[in-house]
């Protein structure tokens, strides 16, 4: 089957088309930009460029997989809303993935593994993987120094550095790990399209109003 | 060129969900098919104003919800669509970049040209699906929670310039604020309203912002006359008054809509302009409504505000727009057209 790979979760714009059959599966195009500030710019280019590279039309694609999150939420919903829209347009089913079970899927490491992005406010989005790749834990969003690593001797994913053990490719997610992390969900129904944001709004109920004539009648 | 064309529109500057499809006619006439709008508004209420990001979250959660049911009003499908309008700014960056991302995605998918539009603009637009086309010159005011502009339209989907704003709180800001010291629910234009009609609009005189000789003459301010009320009413409360509210709310109503109406009128007369639109949320307000028919009767001038339902965010508005400007033979935006939450009124179509 071919498969749309859309995420959006990291400074990471990644857009591919990817085809999966018996064996793994295998990227026909694909473009990946590092730009933190132009998710939305880029990323529908991006895929157009993609699809004619691969020398296929958008309503080839039997499926859509989405980068799920966690992520900043600006630039994450970005990648949703084009799938959603995308997949209600083409009338084809839309799979989100935790965006950290991409980055594992990809993981040059033997053994358990944890993944880590950029949560801004001096925090990480962290998942844990066993040896197979399943995730065991997570995901969550906390300070690097909170992330329990004992029993890792790897970490993947752009803030892998702060974890402090040893690092493995890839940084961000690639369209083969968003399909290969959404391989068994692509036989089913797909889930919810609902975005890991981990985090509530930042917003403040009023307190008590502040008197007009105390402030020297301004 | 000439069949009938099928526009979609998607507006996400605030936190109304809409998705609206007109019919373009070959004759250049605008109908309204559907109009599907999912609100947030709630959400918003115990914070006593829009909350950017449980905008955004609710946009997200909604848009294709709000896409079938406009869809199904229709009686349409997606491949009937000839052209996609949406808001490209001004609004809130976060909640207009899901609705930006959605369109081009439709419009990628179905191939079909994308146009990035003035929220603004659309305000004015939407008059067309109620009352016809529009005169070639025409004066908008619009009045929400979010803008207070004045407006020469030269050509909807053309020309359009702004001739005034507020320097500080948009109206429908005013009202939410002055409800808020009222002890009123959000958002505040219903129930001041509601509470006007109980009251006396003579009984405190609010000030008129602006309103001075060397005053910009078509600029607005609602700042003071907010502080203004809550002096009153901290004064009042201070003496062990009990607080008229319904005077309260008719007096500041009464300044609002005075200033309102005699600044539109007088723009009306000095660029020889016959046709006022009032639109945006305020619009819907029954002494604003009142005052402008009344002076705009005096100064034969021609008033036009479309239905409330209408006159709120929606996506009806910015599919007309759409229609206009592709009527009008406007180039479709780039696939990399940015959400612009300062796009300047000028702008029409993002090119
Ligand atoms: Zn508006």
């Amino acid at each position: 089957m071919l498969v749309i790979a859309l995420d959006t979760s990291t400074p990471a714009v990644t857009a591919g088309l990817v085809a999966l059959d018996d064996g793994p599966p295998r990227a026909l195009a694909e473009r990946v930009t590092v730009n933190p500030r132009a998710h939305g710019e880029l990323l529908m280019p991006q895929l157009l460029d993609v699809m004619t590279e691969a020398g296929r039309e958008l309503g080839d694609a039997d499926a859509i997989v989405v980068g799920a999150g966690p992520g900043p939420f600006t630039g994450l919903r970005v990648g949703m809303a084009t799938a959603a829209a995308l997949g209600q347009a083409c009338g084809r089913p839309v799979h989100p993935v935790c965006s950290l079970d991409a980055i594992a899927a990809q993981a040059t490491a033997e053994g358990p593994l944890l993944v880590a992005t950029d949560a801004r406010r001096k925090e990480v989005y962290w998942a844990a993987y066993d040896a197979a790749r399943a995730r065991i834990d997570g995901p969550h969003v906390q300070r690097p120094a909170d992330v329990p690593t004992d029993g890792f001797a790897a970490a993947a994913g752009e803030m892998a550095e702060a974890l402090g053990i040893a690092v493995v490719e890839p940084r961000y997610p690639t369209p083969v790990g968003l399909v290969a992390a959404a391989r068994a969900a692509l036989q089913g129904e797909p889930a919810p399209l609902v975005p890991l944001y981990l985090r509530r709004p930042d917003a403040a109920e009023p307190g008590k109003r502040k008197s007009v004539l105390t402030r020297g009648g301004k | 060129m000439t069949a009938d064309r099928v526009v979609l529109g998607i507006e996400s500057s605030c936190d109304e969900t809409g998705v609206g499809l007109v019919r373009l006619a070959a004759d250049g006439t605008v109908e309204l098919l559907a109009d599907a709008v999912a609100s947030s508004v709630d959400e918003h209420a115990r914070f006593g104003g829009v909350v950017p990001e449980i905008a955004s979250r609710a946009h997200l959660a909604a848009m294709a919800p709000t896409m079938r049911r406009a869809l199904d009003e229709s009686g349409l499908e997606l491949s009937d669509v000839d052209a996609i309008a949406v808001t490209a700014g001004p609004g809130l960056a976060g909640a207009l970049m899901v609705g930006v991302a959605a369109a081009k995605a439709y419009a990628a998918a179905l191939d079909v040209p994308l146009f990035g539009v003035n929220h603004l603009g659309g305000h004015v637009a939407v008059d067309t699906l109620e009352h016809g086309p529009l005169p070639q010159r025409c004066l908008a005011l619009l009045v929400s929670g979010g803008h207070t502009q004045l407006l020469l339209v030269e050509g909807i989907g053309e020309q359009v310039t702004e001739i005034g704003s507020t320097i500080d709180d948009a109206a429908g800001e005013a009202y939410d604020k002055v409800a808020r010291i009222l002890d009123l629910p959000y958002p505040g234009g219903p129930p001041i309203d509601k509470q006007a009609k109980l009251g006396n609009p003579k009984a405190i005189a609010f000030p008129r912002g602006l309103t001075g000789p060397r005053d910009a003459k078509y600029d607005f301010s609602f700042s003071g006359l907010k502080t203004a009320v809550a002096r009153w009413v901290e004064t009042e409360q201070r003496e062990g008054r009990e607080i008229p509210v319904a005077d309260v709310c008719a007096s500041f109503q009464e300044a609002v809509a005075d200033v309102l109406t005699a600044k539109a009128v007088r723009a009306a007369r000095d660029l020889d302009v016959d046709t006022l639109v009032i639109s945006g949320g305020v619009a819907a307000n029954s002494r604003l409504s009142e005052l402008a028919a009344q002076r705009c009767a005096e100064a034969g001038i021609t008033l036009r505000v479309p239905r409330p339902r209408l006159c709120t965010d929606n996506g009806a508005m910015i599919a007309a727009l759409g229609a206009h400007v592709l009527a009008a033979g406007a180039k479709p935006s780039p696939l990399d057209m940015p959400a612009n939450p300062g796009l300047p009124v000028g702008t029409i179509v993002v090119q």
